[in-house]
């Protein structure tokens, strides 16, 4: 299973796209069908269950993100095969019909009329069977070119800005000629850099669509929530104890992470998938690490980056999330947690070219099937966005 | 070369980033300016934890803190050569 330079061994889906992971998941519709979710999860060795906490009086906006987070997550390319549960048959069907497109395997099953311990043992008797058939499918050798890659830093610090998101900066410089789908987003931490980043779209239009969305957030958000300058949350407490003061600091550092080539060709709402084409595209998504990833998975993408500084330690149930740091104090306090060691670009001993190397070599490895730091140690945050109170 | 003690992202900038652990007041520091990798040196006034800025000029109350080479916020109190660059002196011109 050796794979070159510009190769590695992944999952080919029935759509054509490629995973680097091989689950089969056990999708809650809603909050109340979690229970039934991690007994099937528990049941049958091999599949994980989701929870969260919504899916419940949902409507307008807020529902149609609910339904593309849950529908992108089962027809995310890392996931062989899905069997949701919900409350009732009928948001349940609309979930289940919307990962058949990919045409993969996915049953539903709805908890009325049956309860719960019926459900469990039908619903996990299907788990099972897709199971043993998800654990014959073969790794196969796929392009580079084939992957899609995400980014989001989190705990940043100073070190973020010099070191670990230039380092995922290089990378997409490399990788996005090369034709892999890149994503980044955090809209409000682009606060105080957002003409920086209006410049690196790749029309003034698409840039006007991106200042529109920033605007709408600084808008229906911050001015119509805040009670104070949001000196409590932007920056954080973990990212001041890092040395960033300002929000136009962070938001600086934050951007180093689109390299200095890339331009992004659309901007996408929340869990929105790429329409475009290879490229890089910004999502509208909130800072708060696990929401982004989560978002950005239901998206298709299936390898993460994230920078941090300070140590984030978020992972995700279906996306590998590749941590990387520039901070020696981070290195050496929680060395767990990092896939990517970058403090030499600190030191002045390492370059920022072979910092984006070190880091496409480990998005290969990751791909070939090495677990992250979070996977193996068991992060599997998996939040959902809500845009408002439900009804 | 040796091993810095801080950086600079821009030969524009007034501040710099502590990138070692446990610097003293009274070190005699080396400085990159990563953009064009020219070195400058700095005394440090204060314990700096890592991560943290130093000013690279003497600074005054309402001056503007450029990073990157782009305007970051304005002092709110001074801050010598040296001396600690944090949330106590320096704040964001937008909220």
């Amino acid at each position: 299973m050796a794979s070159s330079n510009n190769t590695f061994m992944g999952y080919r889906r029935e759509n054509s796209r490629v995973g680097v992971r091989n689950h089969v998941i056990i999708l809650p519709v809603d909050d109340i069908s979690n229970a039934a979710c991690e007994a099937v999860g528990n049941n049958i060795k091999g599949t994980m269950a989701l929870p969260h906490s919504y899916g419940r009086l949902q409507f307008g906006e807020d529902l149609d993100l609910h339904f593309r987070t849950m529908i992108g997550t089962g027809a995310n390319p890392n996931v062989a095969a899905v069997i949701v549960i919900g409350i009732e048959p009928h948001w349940t069907k609309v979930i289940v019909d919307g990962i058949a497109k990919t045409g993969k395997p996915v049953t539903g099953f709805a908890i009325e009329q049956h309860g719960d311990l019926e459900t469990v043992a039908t619903a996990g008797r299907k788990a099972q069977e897709y199971v043993q058939w998800a654990t014959e499918l073969q790794r196969e050798e796929c392009d580079m070119s084939e992957l899609w890659v995400s980014t989001k830093c989190g705990e940043s610090d100073t070190t973020t800005g010099l070191g670990s998101c230039p380092t995922v900066g290089n990378m997409y410089d490399k990788l996005i000629p090369k034709g892999i789908y890149g994503c980044f987003g955090e809209t409000s931490e682009i606060t105080g850099a957002e003409h920086i980043c209006e410049a690196r779209a790749a029309s003034p239009e698409i840039g006007k669509k991106f200042m529109k969305t920033f605007n709408a957030y600084q808008d229906d958000v911050i001015e119509a929530h805040k009670v104070d300058d949001l000196s409590d949350s932007q920056p954080t407490k973990g990212n001041i104890e890092g040395g960033l003061t300002t929000i136009e600091e962070k938001a600086l550092g934050n951007l180093e992470k689109i390299g200095r080539e890339c331009k992004y060709i659309d901007v996408l709402e929340p869990a929105e998938a790429p329409e475009k084409g290879a490229g890089l595209y910004y999502m509208d998504t909130s800072s708060a690490a696990a929401e982004c990833v989560t978002l950005m998975g239901a998206a298709g993408y299936v390898v993460h980056t994230f920078p941090t500084g300070q140590g984030n330690i978020v992972g995700n149930p279906i996306v590998p999330v590749i941590k990387i740091t520039a901070n020696p104090r981070t290195v050496r306090t929680m060395s767990e947690h990092v896939d990517v060691d970058v403090t030499g670009i600190l030191r002045r001993d390492m370059t920022l070219d072979t910092a984006g190397d070190a880091l496409i070599e480990m998005i290969r490895r990751t791909s070939n099937g090495r677990n992250t730091a979070a996977e193996t140690l068991g992060h599997r945050e998996f939040v959902m966005t809500k845009l408002y109170r439900s009804a | 070369m040796a091993e810095p003690q801080f950086l600079v992202h821009s030969p524009k900038d007034n501040v710099g980033v502590v990138v070692i652990e446990g610097l003293e007041a009274g070190t005699d520091m080396l400085g990159v300016i990563t953009e064009n990798d020219t070195t400058i040196n700095v005394k440090s006034e204060h314990d700096i934890p890592i991560g943290h800025k130093v000013a690279l000029t003497d600074l005054k109350e309402g001056d503007t803190i450029i990073k990157y080479g782009v305007d970051i916020g304005k002092m709110v109190g001074d801050a010598a050569t040296g001396e600690h660059v944090h949330v106590h002196n320096l704040k964001t011109k937008r909220w």
